[in-house]
């Protein structure tokens, strides 16, 4: 086998010097300099594998360490709604508690929003509207998180006040971190849902007109059906972004702990906490370094979990048109 | 024409269906609902702009509105002038008669006083000497709408103290360092600490971001390794930035400590890894997603005859991106770029994570010095109770807004210059 | 019977076009069109392409209102009445002057869900049973029930084209239309499926007034009894050149640019 390849090797040498090498060469010339450059390329596209493996290593390595330590079990971490490291107890609940009750107040202003929105702008609006309306939301979408941790404090909150009562609604409190984060997510679903709404192609929507639809029956019936799954992708994202939110919460839901349903009490996140916990000196290799490692650990799981759900409802459900 | 009468096609429908004025009635309950799902669905388009509009507004509320100033000493004891057309040399005697001790020795290290010159001289006869102070504040909406409301409040808790209007965004706001007053307190440390984190981070991510999309789209071949990427730049597009302060802390600030606190240059680097370049480092992480996903798209939307031509000229690979494809992509690659820029300048939590200091006064000297950032002092002072700190807050997201619109002008300029030379 | 009642009911024609102009934002598409439309008659749109056939027909049931920059001058008459006349409902229009679009664009749907459609959101009042029945109809009278019978819970996407295109059909029969517009409904078609669809306008025009575009020839001649020829002026604007029966037209042109395009187009 391999004696035939080399003759077959040396065979079309010869062919090739056969043909006058030095005036027509055509065999296959190496260059170094391509092969280098699409080497650091690569390099480049590898890092991102490096990212992720660094994310992973690190959350699960701290984890591990946190878990090993004495006062603390998984199975405790997982099913206790106290989380209090002065005395020895981590029970992920109370952490993870607010953090579900802000995206669910988050989810409830952003979806009919951000759906409303959505629709305004792909079904309803004239191009001059959409030109002065939509770079609006957009404006919305670049507003970094911690000037909305800002406008929770300093207008949502006391405004809830006003409305509720001071001592009904406290100073440090989930509704108007959830509320916040709600405006702030509304931009991500009504753009996302648009992407979706007018990737649908006009045939149908002229197909429901020529049935004798209204624009709202084309819309409600026919437009969003069709991008469902689309529009699915974009609620599943807008809570994995409301759920790793931390600027809003740090600064408006309140520090420390506390397992409690009412939104009008001060109630601290699973992010929150990572960021109380870090921003004071904290030493490495304590309790409170690794436990904030468990906590990311449950983050991380969370959004990507969510993450590739919505990969999956886009490429499971998408109505293929052509 | 034919004879026979029309024959409806389902006798038993046509019944069904509405007709003559019923149908008319039909239609007119059908547009009623329709125009009132419009409205609907257009007023959740302006709760948006309600929502921006109040941000902006709860935002310049703050940073503008009136303050009572009251001072411990009168000016008038000091010099027969005011004390703003004194000249240095007088000034000088001023302060020299009138502060001593610690914090004589404190200022004079800083730099001495005799060296300083007349605005950074009357500052400190103001902060030292007259001990002028902010006792109060009170927002723009106040001041426009219930001034008198103020002026009776002033009257009654600080009746020594005058009102003035203030902005609090000033010049003297960006350029002073930070401090523990309020009123005396600048950002200059924390924009500089942003603008050297910014260069960095696009330093590193720039270039690695393209080229990755460059990878992806142009040799990348449809294969096991080169789909995990892909996937894997999409889910990381996705991790909450929080999750990237902590990969930052655990590696770069803990476990490259003698590289990112400049250590391994020799002694006299800052005491721990908690530097600009660490932040840099987990900001340029943090960005690639966005702008490698950005890239590939620009670089996808050139068509494939322009490379096809390249090719039937003989150009290799590289030759045919480099000065055919990359040309065409580059407004589209910039403009993520750019939107990978103005996240990193607001991003937060990730480098109270790493640990950015949030006080310091002197400015960052380059990678390698600990360093604070504008997200990080509007956190900080907005944290704070007092009233005041709410103001300077304000002024600060003001900053970082105009910060980031004109990065976001700056995009659109550079783009409309490279969609026009093309 | 309808609520666009015609005054004289002996009128054998069911839309009647009077010095039809259609504008893009300033261009004008089409200028100082008028023909009448027969009942009960196919009738072809010919003429090359851009010259406002297809403008023209979505003038008939105000398709042409969705663009936002397109504006229809003069008159429309149907059944007595100016479908651009200020208190008409491009709704109702609609639902008695159906279309089938030029590529087939079925509801990412059921089949049946294709057709209950129309019916529904009309207003359509009955049984679950009567509602099975409307669908099998309309699919019989689009010569689909017998392929589809067995799958009506499927897809209307997971159809041949050419079953898509009579679904379409099928869904436009749905809402009892009086007159179906169609606009090149063959030209996405393989030739089998063409010739059942022009089988099925045969059956139609029995009880349904057809106005159909189309580039070919022998499908305008075969299957129309009516041709409209349409052609380009100097300024882009189409126009109509003849009208006819569609024998003479094709046998017998009047105009020399009528007997060049076909005759042209034969070879
Ligand atoms: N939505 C629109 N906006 C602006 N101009 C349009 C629009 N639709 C059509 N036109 C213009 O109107 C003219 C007539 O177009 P139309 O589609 O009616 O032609 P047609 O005869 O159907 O052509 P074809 O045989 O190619 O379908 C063309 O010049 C076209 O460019
Ligand atoms: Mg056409």
């Amino acid at each position: 086998m391999a004696n035939q390849a080399r003759v077959g090797v040396e065979g079309s040498s010869t062919v090739l010097s056969g043909v006058g090498s030095e005036t027509l060469n055509l065999r296959k010339r190496s260059r170094p300099g391509e092969k280098f450059i699409q080497g650091t390329l690569f390099i480049c596209g590898i890092i991102s594998i490096f990212t992720t493996m660094g994310i992973v290593y690190v959350l699960f390595t701290e984890s591990w360490r946190f878990f090993g330590s004495p006062e603390v079990s998984i199975s405790e971490f997982l099913t206790s709604t106290t989380w209090q490291p002065r005395v020895g107890e981590f029970g992920i609940w109370p952490l993870l508690n607010s953090t579900l009750i802000t995206s669910f107040i988050a989810m409830v202003v952003a979806t009919p929003l951000g759906l409303g929105s959505a629709i305004y702008l792909s079904e309803y609006a004239t191009p001059r509207i959409r030109s002065i309306l939509k770079p609006i939301l957009e404006v919305l979408a670049g507003i970094p998180t911690v000037v909305y941790g800002y406008f929770a404090i300093s207008f949502m909150t006391p405004l809830l006040r006003l409305i509720f009562g001071t001592s009904t609604v406290q100073i440090y409190n989930m509704a108007s971190a959830g509320l916040v984060m709600g405006i702030m997510v509304l931009p991500l679903i009504s753009s996302m849902t648009e992407d979706a709404l007018s990737a649908v192609p006009r045939s149908l929507r002229e197909g429901a007109y020529g049935l004798g639809a209204t624009r709202l029956e084309t819309a409600l019936n026919i437009v969003v059906p069709s991008a469902l799954s689309g529009i699915i992708a974009a609620f599943i994202i807008g809570i994995s972004r409301a759920v790793g939110e931390t600027m809003i919460v740090a600064i408006a839901a309140g520090a420390g702990p506390r397992f409690t349903f009412n939104p009008f009490e001060a109630a601290e996140t699973m992010t929150g906490h990572i960021a109380r916990i870090s921003s004071g000196d904290l030493g490495f290799d304590t309790i409170d370094y690794n436990s904030i490692f468990a906590i990311g650990l449950t983050l991380f799981i969370m959004t990507l979990v969510l993450n590739i759900l919505s990969g999956y409802v886009v490429r499971r459900f998408r109505e293929v048109y052509e | 024409m034919s004879a026979e009468p029309i024959q409806p096609l389902t006798p038993g429908s046509v019944r069904r269906l509405p007709q003559g004025e019923d149908f008319r009635r039909n239609i007119a309950r059908r547009r009623f609902i329709g125009r009132i799902w419009r409205y609907l669905f257009f007023s959740s388009l302006i709760i948006g702009v309600i929502a921006l509009v109040t941000l902006l507004g709860t935002i310049v509320n703050r940073s503008f509105g009136t303050v009572a100033v009251q001072e411990r000493v009168n000016p008038a004891t000091l010099a027969d002038r005011p004390l703003e057309d004194l000249s240095q040399e007088e000034l000088l005697a001023i302060a020299q008669a009138n502060i001593s001790g610690n914090v004589r020795r404190r200022l004079d290290r800083e730099e001495p006083l005799a060296e300083r010159n007349e605005a950074e001289l009357l500052r400190i006869i103001e902060e030292f000497v007259l001990q002028r102070e902010v006792v109060n504040s009170w927002p723009l909406s106040e001041t426009l709408f219930n001034y008198r409301h103020i002026e009776e409040q002033a009257a009654e808790e600080f009746p020594n103290a005058r009102l003035e209007f203030r902005s609090w965004v000033s010049w003297d706001f960006i350029v002073r360092p930070m401090s523990r007053t309020p009123a005396l307190a600048g950002i200059r440390t924390a924009l500089l600490g942003s603008i050297w984190m910014i260069v960095i981070t696009m330093l590193l991510a720039f270039p690695i971001g393209v080229g990755a999309a460059i990878y992806l789209e142009e040799y990348a071949r449809d294969n096991l390794i080169n789909r995990i990427i892909q996937t894997n730049i999409n889910n990381l597009a996705g991790v909450p930035s929080i999750i990237y302060g902590m990969l930052g802390l655990a590696i770069f600030v803990r476990g490259l400590e003698y590289f990112t606190s400049g250590q391994f240059l020799g002694p006299g680097g800052a005491p721990n890894g908690r530097t600009l370049i660490s932040a840099a480092l987990t900001m340029a992480l943090l960005i690639l997603p966005l702008i490698i996903i950005n890239a590939q798209e620009s670089i996808r939307a050139v068509p494939n005859s322009l490379r096809q031509a390249s090719y039937g000229l003989g150009a290799t690979q590289w030759q045919t991106i480099w000065n055919h494809v990359l040309p065409v992509a580059l407004p589209g690659i910039l403009t993520g770029t750019i939107l990978g820029m103005s996240r990193a300048v607001g991003e937060t939590a990730p480098l109270i994570v790493i640990g950015a200091a949030t006080y310091i006064v002197t400015d960052p000297s380059g990678p390698f010095s600990s360093f604070t950032a504008l997200p990080i002092q509007i956190y900080n002072w907005t944290s704070r109770p007092q009233d005041q700190f709410r103001d300077i807050a304000g002024a600060g997201i003001v900053v970082l807004l105009i910060l980031l619109l004109s990065l976001n002008a700056a995009a659109i300029l550079l783009r409309n210059r490279f969609r026009r030379s093309i | 019977m309808s609520v666009l009642h015609d005054p004289n009911p002996l009128n054998p024609n069911a839309i009647e076009a009077r010095g039809m102009s259609i504008y893009y934002g300033a261009f004008r598409a089409v200028k100082e069109v008028s023909f009448s439309i027969e009942s009960q008659k196919i009738t072809a749109l010919i003429g090359p392409s851009g010259c406002g056939k297809s403008t023209v027909l979505r003038s008939f049931n105000r398709m042409n209102d969705l663009i936002a920059v397109a504006r229809t001058e003069g008159e429309v008459i149907f059944h007595g009445q100016n479908l651009y006349g200020p208190d008409v409902d491009a709704v109702e229009v609609r639902r008695r002057i159906g279309m089938v679009f030029q590529k087939p664009n079925p509801f990412p749907k059921s089949i049946y869900e294709n057709i209950a459609f129309g019916p529904r959101i009309n207003g359509w009042k009955g049984t679950k049973a009567e509602m099975d029945d409307l669908v099998e109809q309309s699919l019989r009278g689009a010569a689909l029930w017998d392929e589809v019978k067995d799958k009506l819970k499927e897809s209307g996407l997971s159809l041949s084209g050419g079953q898509q295109q009579r679904l379409c059909i099928a869904r436009a029969l749905a809402v009892e239309p009086e007159v179906i517009l169609m606009d090149e409904p063959c030209s996405a078609l393989d030739p089998i499926s063409t010739l059942k669809i022009e089988e099925l306008m045969f059956e139609l025009r029995r009880q349904y007034t057809i106005i159909i575009v189309t580039h070919n020839m022998q499908q305008a001649a075969r299957a129309s009894d009516y041709t409209a020829f349409f052609l380009m002026d100097q300024d882009r604007a189409g126009m109509l050149v003849e009208y006819g029966p569609t024998d003479q037209i094709f046998k017998d042109p009047k105009d020399e640019r009528t007997e060049q395009y076909i005759s042209g187009r034969f070879g």
